[in-house]
């Protein structure tokens, strides 16, 4: 009888509470504020997320040469590990030939940060400080002629580096379910005669 | 039950027999009850060949024949293993595959990171949902156990895979794509318990492995189809496949299918995390080509290196895929692309999983070039090399067949 007393309440909450999108299955527990920042490694390209502290070209140098110069050598073009001065110089070269060395053909610069703060040194992934992984950035961008001496990076001015494709790169398309890779490609019929065989040749 | 006793005593009999190799475990404790004679339990012991195999691959974890050797192979550009001692792509080889499904042990492996694979405690692995949510929550494994889940099969291709006149063998230019049948939770099912505010239009899917390798997934695609996967043809899933968990990505790149994974983050916006800039494209028809996979197919039998012992009869082998959903046709040319002819599904064909095909072909033993092309149900065609446009290589993979029979790669 009870139950049928609150009938009209839940009449009432009915749509409030589907508003809210309750949870169905009630599984899991709530992390703690604390658990999520510890877990939390994602940068946006805002910066949103980057952390206190900061760091200098000269100290980035200092830095690489003590733990990435063994790997990718004294001056970042010939050791074991892959190359991080970018492959094609000058003011009008075009970035996109730059090569595949950090994410310097990213558009901003917080992925050159989440490379190095994620994946670096190998083996020792997540050892480096904050303030390092500030100053390498520092400094491979420094030497790759994406800032200039005497830049400072923090959480502040990383956002702010203009990356050379900063404004020359596609957006990935609005996926939908069902949608082809590109409107109109590939063709319809029109495969033949693509390889000759035997004596054709 | 009286009228199956005579039978039961056969079994007793055999049972008793067998006692000193293998154990049956059902007969085991009426065996001293059995009335047989000693005599007729040391007869038929006489009887029974010894074996070779040890237990554990007659009881334990089944093992296949010595006389299978069918192989993986580290392929593809960088060395493998690199200076590091890495090993980083390790292809299936698919010329030995029958029907749709990879088997778990030949499953192929890619990695941007080399061959470290973490080693996970499933009692202590969690998997966190946080950001733009309205509850961020915590799972541990036996928790997303009880959450509904789905089963579906589904093809994972490397975007190193492509054809080439360099690349003579079905496992070099084909062999990092794999299909298996993957159990877990839709991604959606866990978005939704947490719910997922207005601006949440991405996600970022990470792992715990050493480099936390991350990947950015629109929230359309979060909330169609992708599975949060915790096991792989009825086993949980293969370490080197990201044991406990993974996420499958229907029909994507495979490096989007983050494996090991420990965290979802919705965010407001593409990310640009360490899976993804590699996929960065200044062209946007490049972008677009470089997420989805494209209609494909390819003969696996026969292919480059295989020798036909002669003229006659053969029933041409391939898998297609697409990363658009079915496939709905696949066409067979034994000439080049003169002439195509509809090809057979060995089994359903389903929605981004390899489709096994076959077409029956009576060889006169004079040259011929085998190609097969792929439609998908959005009437995305497979192109030749020369139409393609970019993205992961999809195009058409032709097979010389000498006249001496030997099979090579038609590009070369």
């Amino acid at each position: 009888m009870g139950s049928l007393k609150l009938l009209p309440v839940l009449i009432l909450l009915g749509p409030v509470a589907a508003l809210a999108q309750s949870p169905t299955f009630g599984l899991g527990r709530t992390p703690s504020a604390d658990e999520v920042l510890a877990a939390d490694i994602s940068i946006s390209p805002t910066g949103m997320e980057l952390p206190a502290g900061s760091g200098t070209i000269e100290e980035g140098a200092l830095t690489y040469r003590r733990k990435c110069a063994r790997c990718h050598g004294a001056d970042g073009t010939e050791g074991r590990a892959p190359r991080l001065v970018k492959s094609s110089r000058g003011s009008d070269a075009n970035p996109w030939s730059y090569g595949r060395i950090l994410p310097i053909r990213a558009p901003y610069a917080t992925a050159v940060w989440d490379y190095i703060n994620r994946g670096m040194p190998l083996n020792r992934e997540g050892t480096l400080t904050h303030d390092e992984v500030y100053s390498l950035t520092a400094f491979l961008l420094f030497i790759n002629d994406v800032i200039p001496e005497g830049t400072v990076l923090d959480a502040q001015s990383l956002p702010m580096v203009v990356m050379p494709n900063r404004d020359n790169w596609a957006e990935l398309p609005d996926w939908k379910p069902g949608m082809p890779r590109l409107l109109g490609y590939p063709y319809r019929r029109s495969l033949r005669n693509t390889f000759r065989i035997g004596n054709h040749r | 039950m009286g009228v199956k006793r005579p039978n039961r005593r056969d079994f007793l009999k055999r049972g008793a027999a067998l006692a000193g190799g293998v154990t049956l475990g059902a007969a085991e404790p009426v065996i001293s009850k059995a009335t047989a004679s000693a005599q007729s339990i040391e007869e038929e012991s006489q009887e029974v060949p010894s074996q070779d195999w040890s237990s554990d691959e007659l009881v334990a974890y089944g093992e296949r024949s010595l006389h299978v050797k069918s192989v993986r192979e580290p392929v593809n550009g960088r060395p493998s293993p690199d200076e590091f001692g890495l090993v980083f792509h390790i292809g299936t080889p698919l010329e030995q595959q029958v029907g749709a499904i990879t088997p778990s042990s030949l499953f192929y492996f890619g990695t941007t990171r080399g061959s470290i694979v973490p080693t996970i405690d499933p009692k202590e692995h969690r998997l966190m949902i946080h950001g733009l949510v309205d509850r961020e929550l915590t799972f541990t494994m036996d928790e997303l156990k009880r959450f509904p889940s789905v089963t579906r099969l589904h093809f994972i291709e490397c975007a190193g895979n492509g054809s080439s006149p360099r690349r003579g063998r079905l496992i070099e230019s084909h062999g990092m794509t794999s299909c298996a049948e993957w159990t877990g939770v839709l991604l959606s099912t866990l978005l939704k318990e947490a719910g997922v505010q207005d601006e949440g239009t991405w996600i970022v899917a990470e792992g715990v492995e050493n480099v936390r390798g991350a990947s950015s997934l629109p929230m359309a695609k979060a909330m169609d189809d992708i599975i949060v996967a915790y096991a792989m043809n009825g086993e949980p899933l293969r370490p080197q496949q990201g044991f406990p968990l993974r996420i499958v990505v229907p029909g994507f790149e495979g490096i989007l299918h983050v494996k090991w994974l420990s965290r979802i983050k919705v965010v407001d916006r593409f990310y640009m995390t360490y899976n993804d800039y590699g996929h960065l494209r200044q062209d946007p028809d490049q972008a677009a080509l470089s997420y989805q996979v494209g209609p494909k197919s390819v003969i696996t039998w026969p292919s480059g290196g295989i020798d036909l012992p002669g003229a006659g009869f053969y029933e041409v082998r391939g898998l297609a895929w697409s990363g658009g959903g079915v496939v709905s046709r696949v066409e067979v040319s034994t000439d080049g692309g003169e002439n195509w002819m509809d090809a057979d599904f060995r089994g359903t064909p389903q929605r981004m999983a390899h489709t096994a095909f076959s077409f029956n072909w009576t060889w006169d033993g004079s040259e011929a070039m085998l190609m097969s092309r792929c439609t998908d149900e959005l009437g995305q065609i497979q192109p030749t090399r020369a139409q393609r446009k970019g993205g992961l290589d999809n195009s058409i993979q032709p097979w010389r067949v000498h006249s001496n029979g030997s099979v090579t790669n038609g590009l070369a």
